[in-house]
């Protein structure tokens, strides 16, 4: 009986399982902006990953072998929902051997819950609209206070996890928010003189930033998202800009900006890159420093276009 | 809190006793001048206790209140945000049905192959797709492929993914782990058919399917994936074994070694090892070997429209018969590379030796264009040489169009 112990730690070892789980917990999540969260709310309790880097299309990331170890190490794993992850992580999850981050177990959080979630079809939807999204725009972490709300929600299941952690947790978000606010303040104050500023974007990447900020979104240079430019749809564009005095286009990094410069070119409009992740710049560093350097970036456009 | 209920417990007590007072015409301040017990001076001295008892209890609040503000600012503990309704409760009665879908390949065939009849036109195949989660612990997935022979199911297999010691089994019908391309599905190759050691040396066009267990486990080295996969089926595989007792089993092994080179660019090795009855005589069986390399680059910034990979596979089958041993080799490489947001080019090289007779070698090149409409469609067009041993030659020139109807699955890596 006392050797018992004994064979079975030999037979762990034998299996290369890890001995203790590392003091710090591990989090892993589909965008750099929810590592940057759960950064900020688990301080050094928690070490973090993110698979998608921020100039990287969200919606297309390669299952890697080396996203499957990342995944099978990991206690909590946050993700944007919405199916915006369901090209890749399904079989990661499948594939990682980790029960605890499986949907449904507290190791995996949906960052969308509580979220505003804009453009949920109220109408049946078919794919001749693009490459819709069923549960809606699933680019909502782009409207800072749906970060607030993905924040707290990280910050609850970070002291589910790590109960001794939960004063440290509540602490570091309460620290969070109030930073978060005076920047909402900031940010506010900036965009206000361009407040109703008709724009146009390059995917339907924007809606939670453009609400947030009182940006009105008149068009897309996609006719249909995911499907790419089109002579006839960028010939409408351009008309469109011209008669609506659009100022600025939007594109996200990951976007050839041939079609955004030849409309601004006939145009006059301006096109600015707007990072929709933190990391796609490496001054993004996290989550406040994104809507930094996304709301200097469009005023600095606006302004020069008065 | 504590205060408002002390309150609600003292006022009656004090505002009678005030009263009182009052009702008997005694001034509160003044001073009794004489001793007698009257109910005044009782009164008085209720009032003074009463008073005492109130400053003892302020000052006790008052000392809490100081203690709870001196303390760090201890927000109550993180709670989540509540989550929104549930879904429309029209869809209930379907709400666990599987994800399905059905993905079609059509062919149009031009030029002459004496070796391969393919029709000039065929929907070559319909595949039906069902994947659902069974229970907290295993996942299924079923695939029945209709075509012109009717309809089979392809592979349908339950994967265990809440394993100990961080297992993973799948039971049922699966593409064996042989190599690179034979587990995968027509749709996701980057050609329009399968590559020649495959079809000579691997069961032909369906390739390598096993029902019994896929078991796998990985085995990290520093930040190297490498994934042990061992599957043991029953000894039948249509083209491949062909098992005389049914205690006669087939076995593959296979090993993936997988590294990230950087952030855009990265390498898969692969080793495999297969044995089955081949059935020439009830002893003899097939030996298979085989090498897969896999590099990919892939720029994450521009993934939409820039990206290479070279692929290429070596197998080698080595078969007892009665006549003796016939060990036959085959290998493919490929190049693909993304043009455009929408286009694909490749090229593929490939010669093998049958695997019934290793003397004869076949050989050919392909190469193709492809179109994608969206993430749903597919058109592709590939030319394709292949000089038999026959010394016969084919020119073909393959067109391929796919589709795929409802749920979009995970493309595998």
């Amino acid at each position: 009986m006392r050797s018992a112990p004994r064979i079975s730690l030999l037979i762990a070892l034998a299996l290369g399982l890890p001995a203790a789980s590392s003091a710090k917990l591990q989090v892993v999540s589909t965008l750099q902006d929810f590592a940057a969260l759960a950064q900020a709310v688990g301080g050094d309790r928690v070490e973090t990953f993110a698979l998608a880097k921020g100039y990287q299309d969200p919606h297309f990331v390669d299952a890697k072998p080396s996203f499957v170890l990342r995944l099978s190490r990991a206690d909590l794993l946050v993700v944007a929902g919405l199916e915006l992850e369901i090209g890749y992580l399904p079989p990661l999850i499948d594939q990682s051997r980790n029960q605890r981050i499986h949907p449904g177990n507290p190791g995996y959080l949906d960052a969308s819950a509580g979220c505003e979630i804009l453009q949920r079809p109220t109408t049946p939807i078919t794919r001749a609209m693009g490459d819709v999204h069923p549960y809606g725009n699933p680019h909502y972490w782009t409207d800072p206070e749906n970060g607030r709300t993905i924040a707290r929600s990280i910050a609850a299941r970070l002291s589910e996890l790590d109960p001794a952690g939960a004063a440290d947790f509540a602490r570091n978000l309460a620290e969070f928010e109030r930073r978060l606010d005076l920047k909402l303040a900031e940010w506010r104050a900036k965009l206000a003189p361009f407040a109703g500023t008709k724009v146009v974007t390059y995917h339907d990447s924007w809606p939670n930033l453009a609400k947030r900020f009182d940006l009105d979104v008149i068009g897309y240079i996609e006719p249909k998202p995911g499907i790419p430019p089109s002579p006839s749809h960028t010939l409408e564009i351009i008309n469109l800009i011209r008669r609506e005095k659009v100022p600025v286009v939007l594109i996200e990094p990951y976007f050839d900006s041939r079609t955004p410069d030849h409309i601004a070119q006939q145009t006059g409009a301006k096109v600015v890159t707007l990072y929709p992740s933190v990391g796609g710049r490496p001054e993004i560093g996290d989550y406040l420093a994104l809507f930094d350097y996304d709301v200097s970036a469009l005023a600095a456009a606006l302004a020069s276009q008065k | 809190m504590i205060v408002p209920s002390l309150l609600r417990r003292r006022r009656p007590r004090a505002a009678a006793a005030l009263a009182t007072a009052l009702a008997l015409g005694a001034p509160l301040g003044a001073q009794p001048s004489a001793p007698p017990p009257d109910p005044v001076a009782e009164l008085r001295a209720e009032i003074a206790q009463l008073r005492a008892e109130y400053a003892a209890q302020l000052a006790a609040l008052e000392a809490r209140l100081a203690a709870l503000e001196a303390a760090p600012p201890g927000p109550e503990a993180p709670t989540a945000p509540p989550a929104p309704a549930p879904a429309a409760s029209a869809q209930t009665s379907s709400y666990f049905n599987p994800a399905i879908s059905l993905i079609g390949n059509f062919f149009a065939v031009a030029g002459d192959n004496e070796n391969e009849s393919r029709p000039i036109a065929e929907l070559s195949e319909v595949e039906l797709g069902f994947q659902a989660v069974i229970d907290p612990y295993a996942k299924g997935d079923i695939f029945v492929a209709f075509g012109e022979e009717g309809a089979e199911v392809e592979e349908g297999y339950v994967t265990f993914t809440a394993l100990p010691a961080q297992f993973l089994a799948r039971v049922g019908r699966v593409l064996a782990t042989f190599g690179k391309t034979n587990s995968q599905h027509m749709h996701y190759l980057p050609w329009a058919d399968k590559p020649l050691p495959l079809v000579s040396l691997l069961g032909g066009e369906e390739g390598w399917r096993g029902d019994g267990l896929s078991v796998s486990r990985i085995f990290p080295i520093g930040e190297t994936f490498s994934e042990l996969t061992v599957e043991a089926f029953r000894g039948d595989a249509e083209g491949l074994f062909e098992a005389a007792d049914r205690n006669d089993l087939a076995y593959n092994s296979h090993l993936k070694l997988f590294r990230d080179l950087s952030e855009a660019a990265n390498l898969e090795l692969g080793l495999s090892w297969g044995t089955g009855p081949n059935g020439s005589t009830p002893d003899a069986r097939t030996d298979l070997a085989g090498l897969d390399l896999t590099w990919r680059w892939k720029p994450l910034r521009t993934a939409h429209y820039r990206g290479f990979t070279l692929r290429g596979e070596l197998l080698q089958s080595d078969r007892e018969t009665p006549d003796g041993d016939q060990r036959a080799l085959g290998w493919f490489a490929s190049a693909e590379a993304r043009l455009a947001r929408r286009w694909w080019a490749f090229g593929r090289l490939e010669s093998s030796e049958r695997a019934d007779d290793a003397s004869l070698r076949d050989e050919g090149f392909a190469l193709g264009l492809t179109f994608d409409p969206s993430e749903f469609s597919r058109l592709r067009a590939e030319y394709r040489q292949r000089r038999y041993a026959e010394d016969v030659t084919a020119d073909e020139l393959l067109m391929q169009l796919q589709f795929i109807l409802g749920a979009h699955g995970a493309h595998p890596f």
